[in-house]
């Protein structure tokens, strides 16, 4: 096997490894989709900003969960909510899935019940970094050697 | 009165899109999916900024009388400030703007929400993540000029869609304004979360009324009124 089809086999590989573990899910195939030579970069630029995102709302919550004088839970599910709706626009299926939980306890007020789901959330977050920035390393390989994604 | 074709582009112009959304993310990804169909598109990131933009906020605007003139607002419902269903009021209250569709984007399908946004005259309430099928499938409505006023072509158009898409799981009467039916084999397969599915499918937790007549009379009586 050449070396453009072997890299390829590995980016294919890859990436049906992390749709089949959960980590993303059909919306990020669309985003893919939506990634030509008029925006070549489309995919890596919106998950920066999903990442630029994730740790800024995770502040907020951890922030927020930590006031001694009573949490506000409003707050907390505020940014829940807002990352909740990025991940499901980027397709990160896992950390979506962790904000759903998450919301409930907010509903419920659950201090104990938020804290364990932020400690998920950011797990969650920071795997999904790793695994894409993986992913996107494998893609550059690829199209160095000449291949494509498509 | 201003009809339909004063906001279609002329000629052979592409869509210009006002996309509002304050999340940086969404912002992104909406842009994409216009650009890839084909619109030119201007994205902001609240309610305010898009008033700023249309020159609608008593400041003289930023754009010159008939410089990218708007075709369509699309814009996400839960935002700080300025919510998009107020952002939809506003421009339903502005004779200069009023007969630009706006489309509502939100994550949740409450069906309340929807009742609320298309009552007020929003032209669809689409539900997120919006995928390439759903501004496919809006760019066809309005450059067809399909607005509330015309109320005889959206019937055409409903049978049309029938023509070519099974039935919706309900209310199809409301066919022409739902998001793409997972059903529908021009539609990618269902994400996990079904939030594709038409505002009135009754299998989604958060809508807390089942689909009754009345809504969709309520319905009818906007395609119909001008």
């Amino acid at each position: 096997m050449d070396v453009v089809s072997q890299l390829q086999r590995q980016f294919i590989d890859y990436s049906a490894s992390l749709h089949r573990e959960g980590f993303v899910d059909d919306q990020f195939t669309q985003l893919q989709k939506l990634q030509d030579e008029n925006s070549p970069d489309f995919v890596v630029e919106v998950a920066s900003l999903f990442f630029e995102d994730c740790e800024k709302l995770i502040n907020n919550m951890a922030r927020a969960l930590e006031q001694q004088q009573g949490v506000d839970f409003k707050q907390v599910d505020a940014s829940v909510h807002q990352l909740k709706g990025s991940s499901s626009s980027i397709g990160a299926m896992r950390v979506k899935n962790v904000c759903i939980n998450f919301r409930s306890f907010c509903e419920a007020q659950n201090r104990e019940g938020c804290l364990r789901c932020l400690q998920q959330v950011t797990h969650e977050y920071s795997l999904l970094k790793s695994k894409l920035q993986t992913l996107f390393r494998l893609e550059q390989q690829l199209l160095a050697a000449g291949g494509s994604i498509k | 009165m201003a009809t339909a074709a004063a906001v279609l582009p002329s000629g052979s112009q592409d869509l210009h899109v006002l996309a509002v959304d304050d999340s940086h993310v969404d912002r992104k990804v909406i842009e994409n999916l216009l650009k890839i169909s084909s619109c030119k598109v201007t994205a902001v990131e609240s309610g305010t900024r898009a008033l700023q933009y249309l020159g609608l906020d008593g400041e003289k605007g930023s754009l010159g009388i008939n410089d990218l003139k708007v075709n369509l607002i699309m814009t996400d419902y839960s935002m700080p400030g300025m919510t998009g269903y107020e952002l939809l009021k506003k421009i339903k209250q502005s004779s200069a703007f009023r007969e630009i569709p706006v489309v509502i984007m939100s994550s949740e399908n409450i069906l309340t929400r929807v009742d609320r946004c298309l009552e007020e005259g929003a032209e669809e309430f689409l539900v997120k993540p919006v995928k390439l099928s759903d501004v496919k499938r809006l760019k066809d409505i309005i450059m067809r000029g399909e607005t509330e006023e015309n109320g005889g072509s959206r019937v055409n158009k409903r049978k049309l869609e029938d023509d070519g898409h099974p039935p919706l799981s309900s209310s199809s009467l409301s066919s022409s304004s739902a998001p793409s039916s997972p059903s529908s084999p021009l539609s990618p397969p269902p994400s996990t979360s079904t939030s594709t599915v038409a505002p009135f499918a009754c299998d989604l937790g958060t809508t807390e009324l089942p689909t009754s007549p009345l809504r969709s009379s309520k319905r009818s009586k906007l395609c119909n009124s001008d």
